[in-house]
């Protein structure tokens, strides 16, 4: 819905806006709890309702709004003398937040920590956050951080998804393609954390057809994320540790073994930066003392080096390169070498 | 101006909610400038103080808020009820408390003690709205060592201009250039610094693992007029009008390079033709590609363009001539 900026007939939203803000206003100010006809009359929005009906339902709608926003709107006894009829306020010290005062390299960092999902879909959120935090201090940041800028961005289509189902604890399913997969399969999970690492986000939850802990990453979740359970239905292990586990899922590294590389003069400088020992052998080849911790990936990095690195020893690591290169002569045309 | 998305009736008022506190601290603020600092144009500011000038816990005058911007300044007055602002809601509090867990772990950060300040100040303040922060975690970025994080931002604190050995591991090359230091950026896990390059004549961005050193210099650096910083939204790769369109097969055990590498286009290919993905990606660069299609070893395979095709045979038979030559 749009409608024409300026002083012109307020739209339904402007209107909503105007009722909403109104009942805020007097249900903090009441000193106790009000009952609904007494809103009525103060709220001048709810007094144009046709009816009393089309008036309750309208209240009904706006009491879940406010609560969705976070607003503590309670419905509590008004006095014995009212009988069983409800009265609705929202108590202050509920409602407010609580008095801090942060310094000015504090306010700084929090700048910072805001900025951070200023790429991301929490962007709005988290300067709402900041805003807020403000609202009270009239000081000035102290010197802002100079000239660093982290930030986290959310890329991942099921992030926002996947994100309140974490902070709700709400039992999820979703498609999930592993890279190996032609097809998508459907998980059925209890969220326990979200975590980036390494510029990705992952998840971590518990697979409840696997009846296991797995660890998913978002970019991998191939379609929507459908709820499955209600809030907070499910309890989070205790020693549960976000980052650790994701960082398992990875494989960790094996011992080093040492291998000896033939180099081309200006070539192989990533590999040069790693050597423990640099020969010259003569003005076009060095000769260079390299551990590896896992034998295919190191095969294929020295693959990817071409004719300017020969893997002398050891002769696993040989046969490795050499039928990569095979595989890529085959895959491009290239007969038997 | 075209309108901005309609905002609901709820969005705008927990803006409202947050804004008047927010002015009645700062009573007589230049218009102007209260709108930017709440991120509003100031005709929708406007609009928002005539609007809350409607509201009141009563109708009778001395009930309703009271807003005033004649001559540019801005007046809130009669809002006691909405004083302070609302408590932070779930998203709120879980995202500055995350953001700062992330920067106690930013390498060299020496604001360190006012981050754990700050962060047990939110805690208590936001109070059960933070609690699922234990369970959203990130690490900002990693590769980059404390000392060339700090001399790089000292750099950029103090206009000096550095100087960078800098690996380029696409293209197997090492290179030496002066730099005018902008910005240290940690995006997509990674450090980068963003400066001016004089080798380059135009702004670079330098991944920190990749700065082999990094020399302050006793020069002058603040960059040219000309330097801008380039938007990071879409992340750190650029594609440029002139790139290279290569199209790859990837073999089941490859498809790990379209989740890794920006690509154009991705279609799986049936199981029945042996799986896996063709993806097309823009290179300005093939020999990153001939390299990366190197170290696959025959999972990857270039379709097009025949030039490359042609390149990455060559290169993978003067490499094995190498070991033909020793094994015969």
């Amino acid at each position: 819905m749009t409608s024409d900026p300026g002083p012109r007939p307020p739209s339904a939203a402007q209107v909503k806006t105007e009722r909403l803000l109104n009942l805020v206003l007097v249900l903090l100010y009441a000193r106790r709890p009000l009952p609904k006809a007494q809103i009525r009359g103060l709220v001048p929005q709810y007094g144009q309702s046709a009816s009393t009906e089309a008036f309750e339902r309208m209240f009904e709608r706006d009491k879940d709004e406010l609560r969705e926003l976070g607003i503590p709107l309670v419905t509590e006894d008004i006095d014995a003398a009212w009988d069983d009829e409800p009265g609705y306020r929202i108590h202050q010290r509920e409602y407010a937040l609580p008095d801090i005062h942060f310094e000015p390299d504090e306010l700084a960092v929090l700048g910072l920590a805001s900025r951070t999902w200023a790429q991301a879909s929490l962007a709005g959120p988290a300067a709402e956050a900041l805003r807020k935090l403000r609202a009270a201090g009239v000081e000035r940041d102290g010197d802002a951080l100079i000239g660093i800028e982290p930030r986290l961005r959310t890329t991942e289509p099921a992030f926002d998804a996947v994100k309140d189902a974490v902070v709700r604890r709400v039992p999820v399913t979703f498609p999930y393609r592993r890279p190996e997969d032609t097809e998508a399969t459907e998980r059925r999970v209890q969220p326990w954390s979200l975590v980036s690492w390494r510029g990705r986000w992952y998840l971590n939850a518990w697979d409840e057809d696997r009846g296991a802990p797995r660890v998913f990453r978002l970019s991998r979740v191939a379609g929507p994320v459908r709820a499955a359970g209600r809030p907070g239905s499910f309890e989070v292990p205790e020693d549960h540790e976000p980052r650790m586990m994701v960082e398992r899922a990875d494989p960790p590294a094996a011992q080093p073994s040492p291998a000896v590389l033939r180099v081309r003069a200006g070539a192989g400088h990533a590999l040069r930066r790693r050597a423990r020992t640099v020969g010259e052998v003569d003005d076009d080849w060095s000769l260079l003392d390299v551990d590896y911790h896992d034998l295919d990936s190191f095969a294929e990095e020295l693959a990817g080096y071409g004719a300017d690195v020969v893997a002398e020893q050891p002769a696993e690591l040989v046969d490795r390169v050499v039928e990569r290169l095979r595989g890529t002569l085959a895959a491009h045309g290239g007969g038997e070498a | 101006m075209a309108p901005a998305p309609a905002e609901t009736a709820t969005a705008r008022l927990a803006r409202l909610l947050t804004m008047v506190p927010w002015l009645v601290n700062r009573q007589g603020i230049d218009l102007q400038r209260a709108a930017d600092d709440l991120g509003v144009t100031v005709d929708q500011l406007e609009a928002d103080l005539r609007l809350l000038f409607l509201c009141g816990y009563g109708q009778m005058p001395d009930e309703l808020i009271e807003a005033d911007w004649e001559g540019g300044r801005v007046f809130v007055g009669n809002a006691d009820t909405i004083a302070r602002p609302l408590r932070l809601g779930v998203d709120e509090a879980v995202t500055l408390i995350v953001g700062l867990r992330a920067l106690r772990e930013v390498p060299g950060l020496g604001e360190r003690d006012a981050v754990d300040r700050a962060l047990a100040k939110l805690e208590a303040a936001a109070g059960a709205a933070g609690a699922p922060a234990d369970r959203v975690r990130a690490q900002m970025a990693d590769g980059a060592s404390p000392e060339m994080l700090a001399d790089a931002r000292r750099a950029i604190a103090d206009h000096r201009r550095v100087h960078l050995r800098y690996l380029v591991p696409a293209r197997d090359e090492a290179t030496d250039r002066d730099v005018d230091p902008m910005r240290v950026v940690g995006i997509d896990g990674r450090w980068y610094l963003e400066g001016w390059c004089h080798r380059a004549e135009d702004t670079r961005l330098f991944r920190m693992d990749r700065v082999e050193e990094l020399t302050v210099l006793d020069t002058d650096g603040t960059p040219p007029p000309q330097a801008r910083e380039r938007d990071l939204s879409e992340g750190t790769f650029r594609p440029a009008p002139d790139d290279v369109v290569v199209t790859l097969r990837l073999l089941p055990g490859a498809a790990w390079v379209a989740d890794y590498y920006p690509v154009d286009s991705v279609e799986p290919v049936p199981a029945d033709d042996g799986g896996g993905l063709v993806v097309r990606l823009r290179t300005p660069d093939t020999a990153w590609l001939r390299r990366l299609v190197r170290r696959l070893g025959g999972r990857g395979r270039v379709l097009e363009p025949a030039d490359v095709v042609a390149a990455v045979r060559d290169d993978a038979l003067a490499a094995l001539a190498a070991y033909t030559a020793e094994g015969a």
